[in-house]
């Protein structure tokens, strides 16, 4: 008994010894940039590769151009395991690390962006939700530090049901069809109803929506509601664990896999590699091109990955969520060098940033330069408008590596339009928020 | 030697049956409380209070409200998430929907709302014990996320279901300061400690305590086991469904139904364990562990990393966390099963004869 006591108050002490030293000061003089990510649990999988490719960029700055215009990187990740109470202890702790704040935030993950939505602006920190968060804040009158860049739910949504109808052969041949939404059962899984809803009720297909609870590792009993049900196809809203999961299922329940399409989280080769041979079929919208067949993955592979600055696996470079999370390291950077070029060259505090990012303009030549290519589309970004070209591609599963079988297209634009204003202004009124558009 | 009861004769009936009997834990309590109102706001950060202080204390009502429930009436509960969630849900509502609604008011209406469900759950307790109520219990926890998600009218027909707390003002002061919440939140917590622990002393506390030991024996000697059973549920369910309203108000500002989830309430029940089932303070001490922890190892991992210049991945940082978090759950669990205020109960005893003890 006296020893384990002695053993608790040295724990103790211990824990509260390690506990003073904590409030690291990030180098004087650089632009840090707080990043909350995951790479244990369910999603943890999933996590590791965007956030390994978003860092890998961060030091590809850093090393091959010394910075962003000589204001060199730094930054610190913070596990949130996609957990949204844990996601708010990541951000405030994040935002007292430097004295400029964390530039921009990555929640990645639309819970947590719920999370933060109230935070954000009182703290002055931009959110950046790149293909996902939620989808009215799109109009940047009302939400003037949420930025929804390259796409959202709402456009994925309409351009997977656009998808459908080109497969089936016309808008017309979509009337009397089931389609089944199959969604992880949280704010992200629910974020597509209302467009999927007016959709239905536009072109007069059948909708039913089967919600799958966290983590989605077991998926029997929707599987049978499916097979009951019979619908002609079933859109996979799907995240970690779930989406592998799904495609599992379906083999087992014989459910056709090229009736299938998942959103652009719900297909990586994370996803399709962990389901075998029975993701062969599979359909998913992409955000962003696989591969490593573009000028920028061979300079991080030189700088960074050769030189041994980063411990990302070797399969990891070029799938989808690390080309991804490439390109939403290079938005922020590009974001913060726009910002520089009003507020001088010197590390930009998130109010600074802020700007930067509504004055955005990564056009297709500036692509070019960066040596992404057509791995996103061009991007620019309004103070009304803070989504991007909602311009998604499908792509399908070989057994081996993704294909792409459609070209860049986008749903229906004009009706996404329409509802992001009509809930934007509900959420204005019901918050007492006057739309206006920022200055600085 | 400083901490004796030595001298301080009772010569009142109100003086023996106060609260705290020794003196030593009056001034103690008062000098905590005067720290918490005092020095805390003056010295802490922003993160202290919107990261670690807050939900330690809003964690740490909910552990109240299953503790009476569980360690004073006996009845095992795996629904204090979901009754954090309707007490959530019905503030929200009442605000929304009630204009000119006081907050407080809406906070105590909240755990009147979240009492009601509670009952309702309750009722199984007058006929099944043990383990087959902890599974009716868990009914509540899947049952009431799903309805709060299935009717949309809960969410205000929100897209994504998720609700975002109104501001917070009371007499048209806004709270919106994270040391203005946490000194809100300290009231309101402080004030509930107070009235349970007070409850916990009175005739109710006693018949549950009397039902928790032997029930049949409750009945004998005349404690109505119906009252007393479905009293403990509704008091229990008032405390949770006004921690969830503070989780909602106070903490994170919005709710997703998802969150407050079958894990959550594991959790809170592990606060229970760990903390003292049967003690207020322990209540505490259990919400401390539990929340407080994982934050030090985490912070405490990195700083050891950095003196010995490792660099670690973040996920790997996690991964240890749980495994040494696991490990000390273990560890308590074998050194002291009652829990975290056991220990200060021994403590307290050692400290009577420190320095001589025989």
């Amino acid at each position: 008994m006296n020893t384990s006591k002695h053993a608790i108050i040295g724990l103790l002490l211990a824990a509260i010894a390690l506990f003073a030293p904590t409030a690291q000061a990030q180098q004087a003089g650089t632009q840090f940039i707080g990043i909350t990510g995951y790479r244990v649990g369910p999603y943890g999988a999933n996590g590791a590769a965007f956030f390994s490719g978003f860092i890998d960029y961060l030091h590809l700055v850093n090393e091959r151009d010394g910075g962003i215009n000589g204001i060199r990187l730094s930054w610190e990740e913070c596990e949130t395991e996609y957990n949204n109470t844990k996601g708010v202890e990541c951000y405030e702790r994040l935002k007292t690390r430097a004295a400029a704040g964390p530039t921009a935030i990555h929640p990645m993950s639309t819970g947590i962006t719920y999370a933060l939505i109230d935070r954000a602006p009182a703290d002055k920190i931009p959110l950046i939700t790149l293909g996902y968060g939620r989808t009215d804040s799109v109009d940047g009158r009302v939400f003037p530090w949420l930025f929804p860049l390259l796409s959202n739910y709402w456009d994925a949504a309409t351009g997977i049901v656009k998808f459908i109808a080109m497969r089936e052969g016309g808008e017309a041949k979509l009337a009397k069809k089931k389609i089944v939404l199959l969604y992880h059962d949280s704010a992200y899984g629910k974020e597509p109803h209302p467009v999927l809803e007016a959709e239905s009720k536009k072109l007069g297909f059948e909708l039913r929506m089967i919600p799958v609870p966290h983590p989605g590792n077991e998926q029997q009993s929707q599987w049978l509601q499916i097979r009951q049900y019979r619908p002609d196809w079933v859109i996979v809203w799907g995240w970690g664990v779930m989406t592998a999961t799904s495609l599992s299922t379906a083999q087992k329940m014989g459910f056709p896999r090229d009736r299938m399409v998942g959103n652009w989280w719900a297909g990586s080769e994370i996803d399709t590699e962990a389901a075998g041979d029975a993701a062969a079929g599979y359909y998913a919208a992409s955000l962003n091109l696989a591969g490593r067949d573009f000028p920028v993955v061979r300079e991080i592979q030189k700088h960074v990955l050769d030189k041994g600055k980063s411990q990302t696996p070797a399969k990891t470079v070029g799938s989808v969520l690390w080309n991804r999370g490439m390109a939403a390291a290079m938005m922020t950077v590009e974001a913060v060098r726009t910002g520089q070029g009003k507020f001088g060259k010197k590390p930009l505090t998130g109010e600074q940033v802020r700007w930067g990012i509504e004055n955005l303009n990564v056009d297709a030549a500036r692509l070019n330069q960066l040596g992404f290519g057509a791995m996103v589309p061009p991007i620019k970004v309004s103070c009304a408008d803070h989504g991007g070209s909602g311009l998604v591609r499908f792509q399908q599963w070989d057994g081996k590596q993704w294909k792409a079988v459609s070209d860049w297209m986008s749903g229906d634009r004009a009706l996404v339009r329409k509802m992001v204003e009509d809930s934007a202004a509900k959420y204005a009124a019901e918050k007492g928020i006057k739309p206006a558009c920022l200055s600085s | 030697m400083l901490y004796r009861e030595a001298g301080q004769f009772k010569t009142t009936y109100a003086a023996d049956q106060q609260l705290f009997p020794i003196r030593q834990d009056r001034v103690a309590v008062l000098a905590l409380l005067a720290v918490a109102y005092v020095a805390v706001p003056l010295l802490a950060a922003d993160y202290w209070f919107n990261a670690i202080l807050i939900p330690f204390l809003v964690f740490a009502l909910a552990a109240i409200g299953l503790n009476i429930l569980t360690g004073y009436a006996g009845q095992l509960s795996l629904g204090s998430a979901a009754f954090m969630a309707v007490g959530a849900v019905a503030a929200y509502n009442l605000e929304l929907r009630v204009p000119g609604l006081p907050l407080l008011v809406s906070f105590a209406l909240a755990g009147v709302c979240a009492a009601f469900v509670g009952v309702l759950f309750g009722l199984p307790s007058l006929r099944i014990k043990g383990f087959y109520l902890a599974v009716a219990t868990l009914a509540a926890q899947f049952f009431i996320p799903w309805l709060l998600v299935k009717v949309g009218w809960f969410s205000n027909y929100s897209a994504s279901g998720v609700i975002t707390a109104q501001p917070m003002a009371i007499l048209g002061y806004v709270f919106d300061q994270p040391v203005e919440r946490y000194l809100l939140v300290l009231t309101i917590v402080a004030l509930l400690a107070l009235a349970a622990k007070n409850m916990v002393r009175s005739a109710v506390g006693r018949s549950w305590m009397a039902v928790r030991d032997m029930d049949v024996a409750a009945q004998v000697i005349g404690i109505p086991i119906v009252r007393t059973k479905l009293t403990a549920f509704a008091v229990s369910s008032f405390y949770c469904g006004v921690a969830g309203a503070l989780y909602a108000y106070a903490y994170v500002g919005t709710v997703q139904p998802e969150d407050l989830n079958l894990d959550l309430s594991f959790r809170i029940l592990f606060m229970v364990i760990i903390g003292g089932i049967g003690s207020i303070l322990g209540s505490f001490l259990g919400a401390a562990f539990i929340t407080l922890l994982p934050i030090l190892l985490e912070v405490g991992l990195h700083a050891a990393a950095g003196q010995f210049g490792l660099n670690l991945m973040p996920g790997t940082t996690s991964m240890v966390q749980l495994l040494v978090f696991g490990g000390l759950i273990i560890f308590f669990l074998i050194v002291e099963p009652y829990g975290l205020a056991r220990l200060w109960q021994v403590t307290k005893e050692k400290l009577r004869l420190w320095p001589f003890p025989h």
